[in-house]
């Protein structure tokens, strides 16, 4: 108990002090989650949307990889990614292995099919039926995958929450893509498991509740977007 | 009349499956067509067909006498229709916006957009209703409102998939009653599919009559109903004629 008091009382300390290499690793923390959650929106609510529309060979086996790899070990990816991204990789002329872009890259790879998977779900506990009504009402195909979005907004933000929480939580693949190097790959998951490791528990908690401080901060206001949305 | 919508070789068989096989079908400008027959016959099927929403084969479409190119003008096509079905199927918005939906697609906003929905709520008799949300309407609310989302885009052709069949008889009648008065006063055309024979004298000039994909009789309901085309037809509509025998008086029935 007091180990974790004394946490505590370290976050309280690192913020008071405003120390600058700590605010340096949030945001680097923000930019890699923020941007990776992004691009899987980018990525996967079009694809979530498209899943949950189309009937063609093959669709089963796409959802169902879409399925498993919404579970993947963060480690596995970032194993994965590295081995692309290694000097002897087939991606290794993108030359950003041990940047923030890879572990941009590897927490896509985390974040995309959550994001996929469960607009899938949400879009598909539509009424099947919505789809040719506001085609009847004369939607475009565009239209249609707005208002359809729209309609299915309170699942489609907790399929953002869940691909910000799985980016922002993970710590295996930003380890072994960014190699938590101090200023330029070092988030607070990394940092975290590196003051571990060092028998330094209190900066550890003190990271730990940073983090789960910063990640309630901004589900939060998702959770109020979408609770507005369920008023309407 | 005139032909608003001729449609000539329509077959839809999604996965080899044959759901519809009509050889030709017209529909008259202003008239109201009634589509009857059991479930499975392909009622909504040919509505849906018929309506650019599903990717059905056709060997000529036809509108006001033109030949239509498809898929290049069915956008085009698809908002000179609207449709209401069974289910409501509002968005989770307010009444208003759900009227408003049509004509935002088609790009009309502001003053006249607010013109057009507010006269509309108030010919169903839902103006009160504007600012609620849709999830708290009462099932004849719902479909007041989804008619009210069709007919403000005043469209050429109103396709009726079942509309009132989960409401009470009471509200049924009165929403027939409006229907008609409001597709006369707007000289709208339309598609009615029904499984009750008691709304065919109130709304439609015509009845087509469905069995297995194809269309086996189309006339007035007074041809239709006295001199059915086949032996499945006539026992179609020999419901109907038990149903008026059995509201005679009983010494009539003897």
């Amino acid at each position: 108990m007091e180990t974790i008091w004394q946490g505590l009382a370290k976050a309280y300390e690192l913020l008071k002090a405003g120390d600058p290499e700590l605010y340096q690793i949030v945001w680097l923390t923000l930019r890699v989650s923020g941007t990776a959650t992004l691009l899987s929106i980018l990525a996967g609510v079009p694809l979530g949307v498209w899943l949950a529309l189309s009937r063609f060979r093959g669709r089963g086996l796409i959802v169902g990889l879409v399925n498993t790899t919404m579970g993947l070990p963060p480690v596995v990816v970032g194993l994965w990614v590295a081995i692309f991204l290694w000097r002897s990789g087939p991606l290794s002329f993108l030359g950003i292995m041990y940047t923030p872009s890879a572990m941009v890259v590897a927490q896509c790879v985390i974040a995309g099919p959550l994001v996929t998977g469960f607009t899938m779900a949400g879009i598909s506990q539509l009424n099947p039926k919505l789809r040719l009504q506001l085609l009847a009402l004369g939607a475009s195909r565009w239209q249609l995958f707005w208002l359809l979005v729209r309609e299915a907004r309170l699942s489609i933000l907790a399929a953002i929450m869940a691909g910000f929480g799985g980016a922002i939580s993970e710590v295996g693949a930003s380890m072994m893509v960014g190699g938590n190097i101090l200023g330029q790959t070092r988030v607070l998951t990394t940092a975290t498991v590196m003051e571990v490791s060092k028998g330094r528990f209190d900066v550890g908690i003190a990271l730990s509740l940073i983090l789960l401080l910063l990640s309630y901060g901004i589900t939060y206001g998702l959770t109020l977007l979408q609770q507005r949305g369920h008023q309407a | 009349m005139t032909a608003l919508l001729e449609v000539l070789g329509l077959r839809y068989q999604p996965g080899g499956h044959r759901i519809l096989d009509v050889p030709a079908f017209a529909v008259a400008e202003g008239e109201v067509l009634a589509i009857i027959g059991p479930n499975g016959a392909g009622k909504s099927s040919l509505m849906q067909a018929v309506g650019l929403l599903q990717p059905a084969e056709f060997g000529e479409y036809r509108w006001e006498g033109r030949s239509v190119k498809l898929p290049a003008e069915s956008l085009a096509l698809r908002r000179q229709m609207a449709m209401v079905m069974q289910d409501s199927l509002l968005l989770s918005e307010t009444v208003y916006h759900n009227v408003a939906l049509g004509l935002s697609l088609r790009g009309i906003a502001g003053a006249g957009l607010k013109t057009q929905v507010l006269d509309m709520l108030d010919r169903l008799g839902i103006a009160h209703l504007a600012r609620r949300p849709a999830r708290r309407l009462s099932g004849g609310e719902a479909q007041r409102v989804s008619l009210a989302r069709a007919l403000v885009l005043k469209p050429r052709l109103l396709f009726l998939d079942e509309p009132f069949a989960a409401l009470d008889v009471l509200a049924r009648s009165q929403m027939l009653r409006d229907l008609r008065g409001l597709l006369t006063a707007d000289r709208i055309t339309a598609l009615f599919v029904t499984h009750d024979f008691s709304e065919i004298p109130v709304v439609a000039d015509r009845v087509a009559v469905m069995f297995g994909g194809e269309i086996r009789q189309v006339g007035t309901p007074f041809a239709v109903f006295n001199r059915p085309a086949d032996p499945a037809v006539r026992e179609l509509v020999q419901v109907a004629h038990d149903l008026v025998r059995t509201l005679q008086p009983e010494s009539a029935n003897r």
